[in-house]
């Protein structure tokens, strides 16, 4: 029999994580979207972020440092490797492309090996968003109520920057037709250049504001990126609304299914993968010829 | 891409053979531990099956740790759980059962190619890290693994072998590396394994010319992960334990970094790339004493030879042998070059006579070969063709002309079932074509060539007829993946033939990226025609030409039209009424008219068209 108070609660948990999972896989898929390259490395950028954060708050004490930190070191990571690394594999193919993303990934995993070592770390919540919170209908961890609300207003701040702003037009433009927006004069390295740097900042904002939550360790960022797959194949590449729709999905079915066995969360993704695969082979808002 | 030898088909068989088995004696000397050694073979062997998904079709997994994992593990449960003893029988049961699973996840990774074929393996080898883990740890003993796995044995009925010291157990491995290697080697040198380099280089154009690519690619992916599964068993034997990390995400990384760094579509680079990784791993671990961030160093490196070094390791050896050779020969191929085609129209009969279209013979055969009606094609709101009825008959020469945006391509589009029709009829021969895929259209003796040249780049002239000409030899579909292709009847006989018929008959061993754009426009036109086609469109068959190369093939395209039916679009009115018989017009998406070209010259409409049209000119 099915406990209620306990399928609202991991309805919740879905929510949380189907936000963080969209916000991660928006970075991913703006920058795919942009500049055709798969980023083998973004899981990697997710845990990095953590550390980053962790590193921050070591030594701040603050939350909020900390989180900015996170944000800005993965956004300046990100500037540096598409600057010196990724640009020279435009003209490549694109196996090149993920063959040195996945080697970029790597080095970032064990490089925080190096230093922080293998053992997690945790970063507490902050003051004001510890405890539960009574919802009337249940208790739920404040912090998680919070991570939700944070989440979702990086991810509006995102899509206001990719909807709202001029050089989110220009980034739209180029995930429809990079070459033409480069003959139009505007200098499109210097656009795939921030993108990179956004996309990834994405995924590190989500690795610190996650990690009071999940602890972290040089590996967090492998399972999230598989997720972040799954969410994007089943969402549609290069579509934003389609990460946010796949990422919410993706959440509900690893915590709805947590709550009756774990183990088969990933079973039960890969179900919804292929169903999405054999009836929808782009993905639920994505279109064809963009691959 | 090895180039082997054609007069010594055994050399590389034999050279391998040589050096495994000076190895073990060899290599202990260069600091490699016999474990070492023995696990370069396995994980080069599921290089080599790697290599031919990779290397040779393009299709890059993340995914190869799920067979070996599976092939491993069934072979592994089969000797520790069971009273099964027969290490060999457990090992081939493994790789059949490997080979199931690569079916079944085939079936779905395919769906899909490119950035999305590499996500979806990873994902689908997520998932059998997870079930090895939980759902089935009563088989797979969990994370624990399954211990107590025997030496490799090879049973006789009245002898039993036992390979349990270092020398045996490494003869063991390196006879099926070989057995492994001799496989692979006949497969990338038969039809099918040219048909896999030619889905890597242009998937789209192998199926245009009548092959089923969907089945060749799930082919090499039963394969790949056959090659997997039988090393994920020998994986268990020779640690005499079967690790779960087989499945691990970091295992798939490993084989795709090792082919990398050895260099991809080699077959050998595997093995060089195995040897280096694990050599590295060795030295930055037991000598260095750099304790966990061995990994650190190792993914420093491979980054920079994925920046520097674009052929792995076995590309830079064969540059390095070409640089040496080609300082004491001097290259010798450009010289013999055509540098244009005689100008005066060519009669080609021998080449002609030799080169039938399928359904012969055409002058018994009256009435219409191709017949559309009602064919229409919409875009959302906008129509690129509407309500077209359109006959040609069989040995005509019939020209489509119409200002840019007409519609022409996406009729030609249709005719060749590259693009479904939003409604209308295609009857071909008196067969109705409209549902068909374009591989079957192909079949059926129907093919196009392309305006922007869809050719094969890094194959010679002489692969890229071949690909066209199997696809007519051997049908859609067709698993000779042990024939060797200098065997097969008929074949170098319609390569060379089609060669001749467009002037390239010089130039049949240079890779298509070193032929000039005149060549290249001549190849493509080849390869429609190279599939012994009753009907072949030809999509502007003279843009980007030189008046003088546009005489040549005007005159080259007469040749070619005995005996068979063209379709020509082109813009240069001139050429074209000198080629065709009947030119049809179209303007925006629909028949203008249809008739001669004197009579199409004066029409009031096609001049209104022209000139006083919305595009204002010949465009």
């Amino acid at each position: 029999m099915i406990n209620w108070s306990n399928f609202i609660a991991q309805c919740f948990n879905g929510l949380v994580l189907g936000a963080l999972l969209a916000l991660i896989s928006s970075g991913l898929t703006i920058i795919y979207g942009t500049l055709g390259v798969l980023n083998l490395a973004h899981g990697a950028m997710f845990m990095l972020g953590g550390y980053a954060g962790w590193v921050a708050y070591t030594y701040t004490g603050s939350f909020l440092v900390a989180v900015a930190a996170g944000a800005l070191f993965v956004m300046l990571v990100g500037l540096v490797t598409e600057r010196l690394i990724i640009r020279h594999f435009y003209a490549r193919p694109p196996e090149d492309q993920l063959l040195v993303t996945f080697g970029l990934g790597i080095v970032f995993v064990e490089t925080v090996r190096f230093f922080f070592g293998s053992l997690s770390k945790t970063v507490p919540p902050p003051s004001l968003l510890t405890g539960i919170t009574n919802l009337g209908f249940m208790v739920y961890p404040t912090y998680r109520l919070g991570l939700l609300g944070i989440v979702s207003v990086a991810l509006l701040a995102l899509y206001f920057v990719l909807y709202r702003t001029r050089i989110g037009m220009i980034v739209r433009a180029g995930i429809e037709d990079s070459v033409m927006v480069d003959s139009l004069g505007i200098n499109v390295y210097r656009v795939f250049m921030l993108v990179f740097g956004i996309g990834s900042m994405a995924a590190g904002f989500a690795g610190i504001v996650n990690a009071p939550v999940v602890s972290i360790a040089p590996d967090v960022g492998d399972a999230i990126l598989v997720q972040t797959f799954v969410v994007v194949v089943i969402g549609g590449v290069g579509s934003f609304t389609g990460a946010i729709l796949g990422g919410l999905i993706a959440g509900e079915i690893v915590s709805i299914t947590s709550m009756f066995n774990p183990a088969y969360s990933y079973v039960m993704l890969f179900i919804a993968m292929t169903l999405v695969l054999v009836l929808r082979p782009y993905g639920l808002l994505g279109s064809a010829g963009r691959e | 891409m090895p180039t082997i030898p054609r007069q010594r088909p055994f050399v590389v068989e034999a050279l391998t053979a040589l050096a495994l088995l000076a190895a073990p004696f060899i290599l202990p000397h260069l600091g490699f531990s016999p474990s070492t050694i023995n696990r370069i073979l396995i994980y080069a062997l599921v290089g080599i099956g790697f290599d031919l998904l990779f290397g040779y079709t393009g299709l890059l997994s993340f995914g190869q740790a799920a067979f070996f994992g599976t092939g491993g593990m069934f072979a592994g449960y089969l000797l520790t759980q069971t009273s099964f003893t027969n290490t060999i029988v457990a090992l081939i049961l493994g790789t059949l059962v490997a080979g199931v699973v690569g079916y079944l996840v085939g079936l779905l990774a395919l769906r899909r190619t490119g950035i999305y074929f590499a996500m979806i393996t990873v994902a689908i080898a997520e998932v059998f890290f997870f079930v090895e883990f939980n759902p089935l740890s009563a088989f797979t003993g969990g994370e624990n693994g399954l211990p107590g796995v025997p030496s490799p044995n090879l049973m006789l009925g009245f002898k039993t072998f036992t390979f349990d010291s270092n020398l045996s157990m490494y003869f063991f491995f390196a006879f099926w590396y070989f057995a492994g290697l001799v496989i692979a080697l006949r497969i990338v040198r038969s039809p099918v394994g040219l048909l896999l380099r030619a889905i890597r280089d242009n998937p789209l154009r192998a199926q245009a010319l009548g092959h089923d690519i969907h089945g060749y690619k799930l082919t090499v992916f039963v394969v790949a992960a056959m090659y997997a599964g039988f090393a994920g068993g020998l994986l268990g034997l020779m640690q005499g334990f079967m690790p779960p990390d087989a499945f691990m995400f970091a295992t798939s990384g490993e084989i795709v970094m090792q082919t990398a760094i050895g260099g991809a579509g080699t077959l050998f680079g595997p093995l060089l790339g195995a040897a280096t990784w694990l050599l590295l791993s060795d030295f930055f671990q037991t000598t260095l004493h750099l304790g966990a961030t061995w990994k650190l160093v190792l993914g420093i490196v491979f980054v920079l030879l994925v920046i520097f070094l674009r052929r792995g390791l076995a590309g830079a050896i064969m540059d390095l042998v070409h640089l040496a050779r080609g300082k004491r020969q001097g290259r010798a191929s450009p010289a013999t070059a055509t540098p244009a085609m005689p100008v005066q129209p060519v009669s080609v009969p021998a080449a002609s006579a030799a080169l039938p279209p399928r359904h012969t013979p055409l002058q018994d055969k009256p009435g219409p070969i191709l017949h559309t009606t009602g064919l229409s094609k919409h875009y959302g709101g906008v129509h690129a063709n509407a309500d077209i009825d359109f006959t040609v008959n069989h040995g005509e020469r019939r020209g489509i002309i119409g200002p840019n945006g007409a519609g022409k391509s996406t009729f030609f589009k249709m005719l060749t079932c590259e693009v479904l029709p939003s409604s209308g009829r295609i009857v071909f021969e008196g067969q109705d074509i409209t549902q068909l895929g374009v591989a079957d259209a192909c079949q059926l003796g129907l093919t196009k060539s392309y305006q922007i040249n869809q050719l094969f780049e890094r194959l010679t002239v002489r692969h890229n007829l071949a690909i066209a000409a199997l696809g007519e030899i051997r049908g859609k579909f067709k698993l000779d993946l042990f024939r060797d292709l200098r065997k097969v009847p008929g074949l170098d006989a319609q390569v060379e033939h089609t060669a001749a018929l467009v002037h390239l008959a010089g130039r049949l061993d240079t890779p298509v990226s070193e032929l000039a754009y005149g060549e290249k426009r001549r190849l493509e036109i080849g390869l429609a025609l190279a599939t012994s086609p009753s009907l072949l469109l030809l999509d502007e068959p003279l843009a980007g030409m030189s008046p003088q190369e546009r005489v040549e093939t005007v005159a080259l395209l007469k040749s070619i039209a005995v005996g068979r039916t063209l379709i020509v679009i082109d813009h240069d009115m001139d050429s074209l009424f000198e080629l065709v018989e009947r030119v049809t017009v179209l303007q925006e998406g629909r028949v203008l008219v249809e008739g001669t070209a004197d009579e199409i010259k004066t029409d009031p409409k096609v001049q209104e068209a022209y000139l006083g049209g919305v595009q204002g000119a010949f465009a």
